[in-house]
């Protein structure tokens, strides 16, 4: 805890953000990128928690707290619109996904 | 000892999180996701964050997870063939983004080089968030109920079956 | 009191133009005419109050409205009420009404009853703003106002396209004059300041004590010689008199009203109200004399070769009104206004008879196709040759006295030079002469002789049918008018005549208001001071000789060939309109259609409307290709968008938060 520079945390952190934001870009399945997504939130709690260890502030653990409330409802929400896509589409890939098309 | 231990699991997640990009099964990414979570929890107790790193288990790992599994076994979803890229320029798009993306992160984090590291007593304990929880942040705690509430609605209204 | 009488037919013409299409014709009849009955009782009693003044105040001034208040230009709507107004309005609103009532005849049957008595209604109103108005802007008005009811008017019968044209084409000339007399205005403005008459004649009286020369452009003249443009085109002298004859093809109490007896000689008002500005430049004033008896002459020569009874009849005015002008311009305004009076009087029956005509002929207006109608309508013709005798100047009618008055005055001009004044006298003989002769040659081919026209037979069974006499609601203003055509001449009485005993009352009455003719430096009075009655009776028996003789000779000439055909070249009214049309319309027409339509409308201006659609949809082609539908390209926008927000804040600025 004392001799480990700030920066590495959020060292990790950035690339774990980098590897998340990739993975929903370059998948085609559904439940592929939401993982994506999961991964990228998780980042944003790691600088979050890192944040208010070394600056002593309460207020970054409370906010990552609520991040992972709403993450939660999100996941629900968003993997019930995948089980609908499923239904229609028999698939699971969104580019198959195209009707609002212009 | 700690750095030692902050390698393990910094080096754990990274390459769980390069799994979850790799895997052609929703089933191994997902796993693959489970680990994250595990090393991250790791790294939140040696930021001294006891309560969330709890959290994370229980709810992130223990619930979410969970769900996303059982969506997986529920739609019996298969591995990704190899269909046609019908945009193979998103894939090498990526490498670029990815690039200038790690970048423009790590300049920011180059900011803060030189910052005191964490000192002995840590905040995270479980009274302190708690009491912070309700009494300043009241509010959003009670909104977020009210969030969850909502969400599972939503969950049950849109995955419903169509009643014949 | 002036305010009602003006106003009165203006409401009449909203309500009937509103409500008047469901209304019954006797309904609308009785609006018609009782507005305009109205105004003439509300006429008669200011012009008796006027009268009750002393001579030198007579003018009664009624502030109405305040209207245009920018800078140091304040208009306001007030009536001037003196003498010169107060002669008009009694006999716009007499006549005016006269014709109304026969109109209710004339007009029956027809679809748009309520619309013509709206439209009539409507020009009373404009005529009456016009003379009783106390400033240029609103005369100007009122002005406009005539111009737009004689289109209306001319065009009343909108599905005939001549009629369409015709009334097309009096606007638009009318227009032209229009011009010259707005600048005539603007100029007046800019020069004393304000544009009351009362004011700008004063102070012209004040600043001008001496007239400017023959040949001087100064600024009186120039302002005169614009505002006659104005007069050019409203009344019909050369060379914007060609709408006239086109605008009989309106009906033809629309004729007698506005083209005969009120709209054409606003003109003439026009002059005469601005008599102090005229008569301080003898420039104009030769000029409008020339112009007038010009016309005259020009006119008379056309009107002896029409074969149509209403397009003899509109030269005729032309020509009368040429009279009136040359008055005005060897100086003698009050004669001007005397011959504009009877002129209304025996013009208005001249053409209510012709419409009496022709309604017993089914709408038939060629003269080649009448005849011999003495017989079935004794009281059309009696009414008829009362005004064509007093047209012709024979005395007791009154258009002697009113003619003669002008000839007089035109002898005797002191503001027109020596060798002139005799020339244009000259010329209005031969005018009166020529006068006579197609007035009577009209009246012969008209009624007496063989009966030429064809009757359709309407009747069944070949039944011909007769003409009949009108009924009493068209013969009775007829009547009236004949009544004051032969009466009304008493009035301006000569003092020639009585020795000098008995004053010219008309005269006394309107000079006040008038300003006296200038004098022209090479007045040089060959009868020593001022030529004296003897000399007057003498020409007048002269010129009455003249005009006797071209009565019994005409009389006699076209009872034996009444179909005798005419000169061409006068027939087709000297190419007038074919000159117009190859000089000005066909050049106009060329160029709109080249360069404004093609370059301009269409390339120019509808290029950048449709440029601007044009535009806006090809912008709208090309963002389109971003909703692909596709989720993955949205998250490549979402990244990209991140990618941007964050190298700004890195790069360029913005405060990272770095405690």
């Amino acid at each position: 805890m004392t001799t480990i520079p700030i920066s590495w945390y959020l060292a990790v952190a950035a690339v774990l953000f980098t590897i998340g934001t990739v993975t929903v870009f370059v998948k085609r399945n559904a439940i592929a990128m939401l993982l994506g997504i999961e991964v990228m939130l998780n980042a944003a709690n790691l600088t979050l928690v890192t944040f208010s260890s070394y600056f002593r502030e309460l207020a970054g653990q409370i906010m990552v707290f609520f991040v992972m409330v709403v993450a939660a409802a999100e996941a629900a929400v968003g993997l019930a619109i995948v089980i609908l896509l499923f239904r229609h589409r028999e698939t699971l890939n969104v580019d198959e996904a195209q009707a609002l098309k212009l | 000892m700690e750095r030692a231990l902050f390698v393990i699991f910094a080096v754990t997640a990274i390459g769980a999180a390069l799994n979850v990009l790799v895997r052609r099964h929703p089933l191994h990414s997902a796993l693959a996701l489970l680990v994250v979570l595990g090393a991250l929890t790791g790294l939140y107790v040696l930021l001294g964050a006891y309560f969330l790193a709890v959290i994370q288990v229980v709810i992130y790992a223990g619930a979410v997870l969970v769900l996303f599994l059982f969506v997986i076994m529920l739609l019996n979803v298969r591995a990704e063939e190899a269909r046609i890229e019908r945009r193979p320029y998103l894939r090498w798009l990526a490498i670029p983004f990815a690039a200038l993306l790690g970048m423009e992160i790590i300049s920011l984090v180059r900011v803060f080089e030189e910052n005191p590291s964490p000192s002995g007593t840590s905040v995270g304990m479980t009274e302190a968030i708690g009491r912070e929880l309700l009494t300043t942040y009241l509010l959003p705690f009670e909104v977020t109920s009210i969030l969850i509430l909502i969400a599972v609605l939503g969950a049950v209204v849109l995955a419903r079956r169509e009643r014949r | 009191m002036v305010r009602a009488l003006v106003v009165t037919p203006l409401l009449a013409a909203g309500i009937l133009g509103i409500f008047g299409r469901r209304w019954s014709e006797r309904l609308i009849a009785a609006i018609g005419c009782g507005s305009v009955g109205l105004s003439m009782l509300l006429a008669l009693r200011a012009f008796v109050e006027l009268w009750r003044l002393p001579p030198e105040q007579r003018v009664i001034r009624e502030p109405f409205f305040s209207w245009i208040t920018a800078g140091s230009l304040q208009v306001d709507w007030g009536f001037h009420l003196d003498a010169l107004s107060g002669v008009y309005i009694l006999f716009v609103t007499f006549v005016g009404f006269w014709i109304h009532v026969f109109s209710v005849g004339y007009m029956r049957g027809d679809p748009g009853y309520a619309r013509f008595f709206a439209y009539m209604n409507l020009f009373m109103f404009m005529m009456l703003v016009l003379v009783l108005a106390d400033n240029f802007l609103v005369m100007f008005v009122g002005w406009e106002g005539v111009g737009l009811c004689s289109y209306l008017l001319i065009g009343y019968y909108f599905d005939r396209a001549y009629a369409a044209s015709a009334a097309k084409k009096a606007f638009i000339v009318n227009r032209i004059g229009d011009f010259g007399f707005a600048l005539g205005i603007i100029m007046i403005f800019a020069a004393f300041g304000t544009l009351r008459f009362s004011e700008v004649m004063g102070i012209i009286a004040a600043r001008f004590p001496e007239p400017e020369a023959v040949g001087e452009i100064g600024l009186l003249t120039t302002i005169a010689l614009l505002l006659f443009v104005g007069a050019t085109g409203k009344s019909a002298q050369i060379p914007l008199h060609v709408w006239l004859p086109d605008a009989m093809a309106g009906p033809t109490p629309v004729s007698a009203l506005i083209h005969a007896a009120t709209m054409v000689t606003a003109g003439v008002y026009m002059i005469a109200r601005c008599s102090e500005l005229y008569a301080r430049s003898l420039t104009a004033l030769f000029l409008i004399a020339v112009i007038g008896a010009l016309t005259a002459l020009f006119a008379a020569t056309i009107g002896l070769a029409q074969w149509n009874i209403k397009k003899v009849l509109a030269y005729s005015t032309i020509s009368q009104l040429g009279y009136m002008f040359l008055a005005c311009g060897v100086g003698a305004f009050s004669a001007a206004i005397f011959h504009v009076v009877t002129h209304a009087f025996f013009k208005a029956v001249l053409f209510l008879g012709a419409g009496s005509v022709i309604v017993a002929l089914h709408h038939e207006e060629d003269m080649r196709r009448m005849g011999g109608l003495k017989r079935f309508m004794p009281l059309t013709y009696g009414a008829m040759l009362c005004g064509g005798l007093a047209i012709a100047g024979l005395p007791p009618f009154s258009g002697f006295f009113s003619k003669d008055e002008i000839l007089w005055r035109t002898w005797t001009s002191p503001a027109v030079p020596e060798p002139w004044r005799h020339l244009l006298w000259g010329l209005g003989v031969a005018t009166a002469i020529l006068t006579a002769i197609y007035m009577t040659r009209l009246i012969v081919v008209t009624f007496e002789g063989t009966e030429r026209f064809a009757l359709s037979a309407e009747g069944q069974e070949g039944t011909a049918l007769a003409p009949r006499e009108s009924p009493p609601v068209m013969t009775i203003p007829l009547l009236v008018l004949a009544a004051l055509s032969i009466g009304g001449g008493w009035i301006g009485l000569s003092e020639a005549y009585t020795g000098g005993r008995v004053a010219n009352w008309f005269e006394q009455f309107v000079r006040p208001a008038l300003a006296s003719p200038p004098v022209h430096p090479d007045h040089l009075s060959a009868f020593g001071e001022e030529p004296g009655h003897g000399a007057e009776l003498g020409l007048a028996a002269v010129t009455v000789l003249l005009v006797l003789v071209a009565v019994l000779g005409a009389r006699r000439f076209y009872r034996r060939d009444p179909l005798r055909p005419s000169p061409s070249l006068l027939e087709n009214k000297y190419y007038v309109d074919e000159l117009y049309d190859a000089l000005f319309v066909r050049p106009l027409v060329r160029g709109s259609t080249l360069l404004l339509w093609r370059v301009f409308d269409m390339t120019i201006i509808d290029g950048m409307v449709n440029g601007v659609a044009a535009s806006v949809a090809a912008c709208a082609a090309l963002l389109r290709r971003l909703q692909t539908g596709l989720v993955r390209s949205y998250v490549v926008m979402i990244v990209i968008g991140a990618l941007l927000v964050l190298g700004y804040f890195i790069f360029v600025g913005g405060r990272l938060p770095t405690q």
